[in-house]
């Protein structure tokens, strides 16, 4: 199963980004064997509904799960119509990250963990 | 005469003008077109009825027909549809209504339905008509109720329309059309910043404009020397005054019991009359 993880950066010494539909990049890894690709997050500059956006982005490099900072209800409600398995609220290197993915020490989010527009710019 | 009075940002005063310059006048429409937080109402104290509610138009999905292809999801720029392998998921609180996923379908999936996104009021007290848009909890997008609260306009009136805050696509609608705008701004850092914003778009749109400044008194002079270099006229101060706030509180409009301040409202109007 490959992993997407909202980055700061496009590599694994990036960091994960906080805002999931906001994030410039998502790492997409086989953890079994820590190969990656980089996929561009378009959402990142919509106007509204950057985290639905994302999360289609997500569905549509068939990532099982996600590894993010903050997920809002929209995005959390796409992505588990899909049966992604979503892990919000971690932060840090996204090599450790992947670690701690690995050993099963991240658990997995039941909710949303922002309210609507976070993350949004007035 | 169609008056439309405006601020770069909500909180300076823009109401309370607005309010003011309705009861001095004879034979008035007031539009209390910030459906967002419509408040002239407090001043005016209308016995308000609900005339009209504003609908628009959103998608509705028939799962049926939709084979999950995800051609509106891609087509939607406010990203108002997401589909998955297995389900389509519509918010409509993102809609803007555009059609666009309509005519991207190529099952015939989308039909159309109302929403209902505002509705708008009317009411009279002391020669005062009041209408006031109100947009629904949760609506973003208040333009329709705006339009729809100037096709009521009735120009053989005076007509006050007390504008949304800010300078964005709201602040446009309530403005354009009008013979003039009275721009309200306060005498600080941040007010000028607002109304150098203000000044710029309503110079766009070609309608002519004039200044009130509001709580003046601070000994702050920018917004004074911004307004001379670039000629525009200041047609009214209003003091920063315990006794204005304290009737403001109340919900009362100065000039309801302060005959001199009638007097500057009917002079204001005067004035603006004159500029046009
Ligand atoms: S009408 Fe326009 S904004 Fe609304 S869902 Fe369809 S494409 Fe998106
Ligand atoms: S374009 Fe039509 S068929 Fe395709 S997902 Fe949208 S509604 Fe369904």
């Amino acid at each position: 199963m490959k992993v997407a993880i909202s980055a700061t950066g496009n590599d694994l010494n990036a960091f994960v980004d906080p805002r999931f539909g906001r994030c410039p990049f998502f790492i997409l890894i086989d953890p079994e064997n820590m190969e990656y690709e980089v996929i561009r997050n378009e959402a990142s500059q919509s106007m509204g509904g950057a985290g639905i956006k994302a999360a289609q982005t997500v569905i549509k490099s068939g990532a099982g799960a996600v590894i993010t900072g903050n997920m809002g209800p929209n995005a959390f409600a796409v992505l588990k119509a899909e049966g992604v398995k979503i892990y919000a609220g971690v932060s840090g290197k996204i090599k450790d990250v992947i670690q701690q993915f690995k050993e099963g020490k991240l658990k997995e989010s039941e909710s949303a963990s922002v309210e609507r527009h976070f993350g949004m710019r007035k | 005469m169609i008056l439309s009075i405006a601020s770069g940002k909500g909180g300076t005063g823009k109401t309370t003008v607005a309010v003011n310059l309705a009861i001095s006048l004879e034979d008035v429409q007031l539009l209390d077109c910030d459906v967002e937080e419509p408040n002239a109402n407090i001043f005016v104290k209308a016995d308000l009825k609900r005339i009209e509610t504003i609908y628009r138009e959103v998608p509705d999905f028939d799962l049926e027909k939709c084979n999950l292809c995800g051609a509106c999801a891609d087509f939607c720029a406010y990203n108002a549809i997401a589909v998955t392998s297995k389900k389509l998921i519509f918010f409509p609180e993102l809609c803007h209504s555009c059609g666009g996923c309509g005519l991207v379908c190529r099952e015939n999936a989308i039909r159309w339905r109302r929403k209902e996104i505002g509705e708008i009021y009317r009411g009279c007290k002391d020669g005062i008509e009041i209408y006031q848009g109100k947009l629904k909890v949760g609506e973003s997008i208040p333009i329709p109720v705006i339009r729809r609260m100037k096709e009521l306009i009735d120009r053989s009136k005076n007509v006050i329309i007390d504008s949304p805050p800010g300078a964005g696509c709201p602040f446009i609608e309530s403005v354009k059309g009008s013979d003039f705008c009275l721009l309200v701004t306060e005498p600080t850092p941040f007010g000028l910043y607002d109304l150098k914003i203000a000044v710029e778009v309503v110079r766009k749109l070609k309608v002519p404009f004039g200044v009130v400044v509001n709580k003046d008194g601070g000994g702050y002079k920018e917004v004074d020397l911004f307004c001379r270099s670039e000629g525009i006229p200041i047609l009214l101060r209003i003091p920063h005054s315990e006794e204005i706030a304290r009737l403001y509180s109340l919900g009362v409009p100065f000039s309801s019991q302060k005959r001199r301040w009638k007097e500057e409202f009917e002079r204001l109007f005067e004035s603006i009359e004159d500029l046009r």
